[in-house]
């Protein structure tokens, strides 16, 4: 009896303790914890859909700030992997982690993208009816509740911001086009902004160079580059010679699995990797 | 600036709440408006006079006009086409006509609340707009998109229609509301209410129309337009896309409401007619003709086809079905902008000439 009593008053006590806020009022949304690891982990991720299996016991950590690339085959499963983890599509089991503290799989897309998590789509994707800056400007940070966004307007910060990016993803001349009208080389960077204006922890990049000219490519790699470091990057790319010019840590899907991971000359020495995929599509290129 | 700069740059005054568009629609809704009241103050003997039928008959367009305006503000801006917007016109017509009945011969049962004026005011904008919230919200949340979303529109709005047509739900079965014949204590056969109705109808338009215009140039109209086009991105930069759905999709219900309930003591009856699917296609098809996603468009859909439909449905009774059909058909095919397409086209012309 009165042990209980004082069990009640501790956590009296602990619930109104002067030197921090009420539980209920910490934001749930607290900062990805990375000391203990790497900022993205995936383990023993299986999917399957109408009985193919797409994703098959795949295992993926990311550390913090790494760029890595993905490659493999048509159907290897890269897509369906970027899906689960910004929560597009849930996965039969295994579990996703970001940071040590948020469970993935318990949140749905707007929670995963205001956690950090940036995505670029294959097909570049920008709202073709608003201009650049506006595009910029619906990405930036910030409240994005109804009766906040309803009141929102663009403060001095949020305009340096935009220029500074516009600077980073060279459409400064064309801030007031409609993305509509844009190249697709520049609604793709136009895009990569987009996620720069999120400020992401963690940027997915489903074929950025897809389509794009020898020149835009380039620029393309000099952009991812010059990103990780600051974020954590993961490209998923068909583009051999690509990868190769930005490539730390390759990763090969296969099968909806983990066929080979390590450096770009290691990966491409592996007789399983040579056979799968890079013999026959490096013949073809 | 050259032609090439031009090309393809942004309407800047989308973010501006005060642009060319704006003031001129503001200024005609004024100007016309007074000038209906002014010509209506003139003697009878006068050739001006404009009588107390025809400002009844403006009156009701600009209840219509009020309708087309929360169409647009969720099809051209949001991309969600409602084809069931009558329901929520002849919910606040309803409340409306409880209201007005209670005047005379006293209700029953939870229905005698509405004898206030206040609470009939609040039914007004609370019962279109509870039925939107509940209904967005199921669709919204399970992300019912697109013609999908359309089709269970119909079906609610035809749901509501049977509903209504039984007598057992005391709304007067098919019969309706009728018999109305005060106002906040004002007989409503005078012609000083009629012409009260009209200013007031006309005030509400003027006021939806700059609330549609500060949404759609705020920020959460750009995200509206933006999910319009692209979804699946605005949920991934992280909007709530449900969320800014069901918001705008209650306010749209509501002003809905508040043209019903304008337009009941002008035309004298609410009947289960109101919530026919038929009606709300009608509505949708004003926005087409008049201009998606342009406010000014809807208000001018909703004006012209209502005047060409009264001249009309005078003049050969039997033809006006099939040509507001071809009118549809003709617009979609040669001005998918609608009548505001033109305005615009136009004006770009005689700038590029300029």
């Amino acid at each position: 009896m009165n042990v209980t009593l004082n069990d009640r008053l501790e956590r009296l006590r602990e619930f109104a303790r002067p030197d921090q806020v009420f539980g209920f009022m910490v934001p749930a949304q607290s900062p990805v914890d990375v000391r203990h690891g790497p900022i993205l982990y995936l383990e023993d991720v299986s999917v399957s859909f109408d009985g193919f299996r797409a994703i098959n016991q795949l295992n993926l950590t990311i550390d913090d700030g790494e760029l890595r690339c993905i490659i493999g085959p048509n159907g290897a499963g890269k897509t369906t992997m970027m899906d689960i983890i910004t929560g597009k599509t849930r996965p039969d089991s295994g579990q996703v982690w970001f940071g040590s503290r948020h469970n993935l799989l318990t949140l749905d897309e707007p929670q995963i993208a205001n956690l950090g998590i940036g995505r670029k789509f294959q097909k570049p994707t920008v709202f073709e009816a608003l201009d650049v800056t506006e595009n910029l400007e619906l990405a930036m940070a910030g409240d994005r509740r109804v009766w906040k966004t309803l009141l929102a307007s663009l403060d001095h910060e949020g305009r340096s911001r935009i220029d500074e990016v516009l600077e980073t993803i060279g459409l400064t001349v064309a801030r007031y086009r409609l993305a509509g009208v844009l190249s697709h080389g520049q609604k793709q960077w136009l895009e990569i902004g987009m996620l720069l204006m999120q400020r992401p922890r963690l940027l997915l990049v489903d074929e950025p160079v897809a389509g794009m000219t020898e020149p835009e490519m380039h620029r393309t790699a000099e952009l991812l580059t010059r990103l990780a470091g600051q974020q954590s990057v993961v490209v998923v790319e068909h583009d051999m010679g690509f990868v190769r010019s930005i490539a730390r840590q390759v990763t090969v899907l296969h099968q909806g699995s983990v066929l080979a991971e390590g450096t770009m000359d290691e990966v491409a020495s592996d007789p399983r990797v040579i056979e799968v995929y890079l013999g026959g599509d490096e013949e073809a290129a | 600036m050259t032609l090439t700069d031009n090309l393809g740059r942004g309407d800047r005054s989308r973010q501006a709440f005060l642009s060319r568009s704006t003031l001129l629609t503001s200024l005609v809704l004024i100007v016309g408006m007074l000038a209906v009241l002014i010509l209506n103050a003139l003697p009878d003997s006068n050739a001006l006079h404009v009588s107390g039928a025809t400002v009844a008959l403006l009156g009701k367009y600009f209840t219509y006009m009020l309708l087309a305006l929360a169409v647009d503000l969720i099809w051209g801006y949001l991309g969600i086409l409602s084809l069931g917007h009558g329901a929520f016109f002849a919910l606040g017509g309803y409340a409306m006509g409880l209201y007005l009945n209670a005047q005379t011969s006293p209700l029953h049962g939870w229905q005698s609340i509405m004898t206030y004026f206040p609470v009939a005011a609040l039914a007004i904008l609370l019962a279109p707009g509870l039925l939107a919230l509940v209904f967005g919200w199921l669709a919204f949340r399970s992300r019912v998109t697109g013609v999908y979303f359309s089709i269970i529109t119909q079906a609610l709005t035809f749901a509501l229609m049977l509903a209504f047509n039984r007598n057992e739900m005391g709304m007067g079965g098919s019969t309706g509301l009728t018999r109305f014949y005060e106002l906040l204590g004002f007989s409503l056969s005078s012609e000083g209410m009629t012409v009260a109705l009209f200013t007031a109808s006309g005030m509400a338009v003027l006021l939806a129309f700059w609330l549609c215009r500060a949404i759609t140039v705020s920020r959460l109209g750009r995200v509206s337009m933006a999910t319009r086009d692209a979804e699946a991105r605005v949920r991934f930069i992280g909007y709530r896309v449900d969320h800014v759905k069901l918001a705008l999709f209650v306010v749209s219900a509501m002003i809905a409401g508040v043209a019903g309930a304008l337009y009941v003591p002008q035309v004298g009856i609410i009947n289960p007619s109101t919530f026919a699917p038929l009606f709300s296609i009608e509505v949708v098809v004003w926005v087409a003709l008049g201009g998606r996603a342009t406010l000014y468009g809807a208000l001018l859909g909703a004006l012209a086809v209502n005047y060409l439909k009264t001249v009309l449905t005078g003049a050969m009774p039997d033809a006006w079905l099939f040509i507001l059909g071809g009118l549809f058909v003709v617009v979609t095919m040669l001005l998918p902008q609608g009548i505001a397409g033109l305005i615009s086209k136009w004006r770009g012309r005689q700038e590029a000439s300029a």
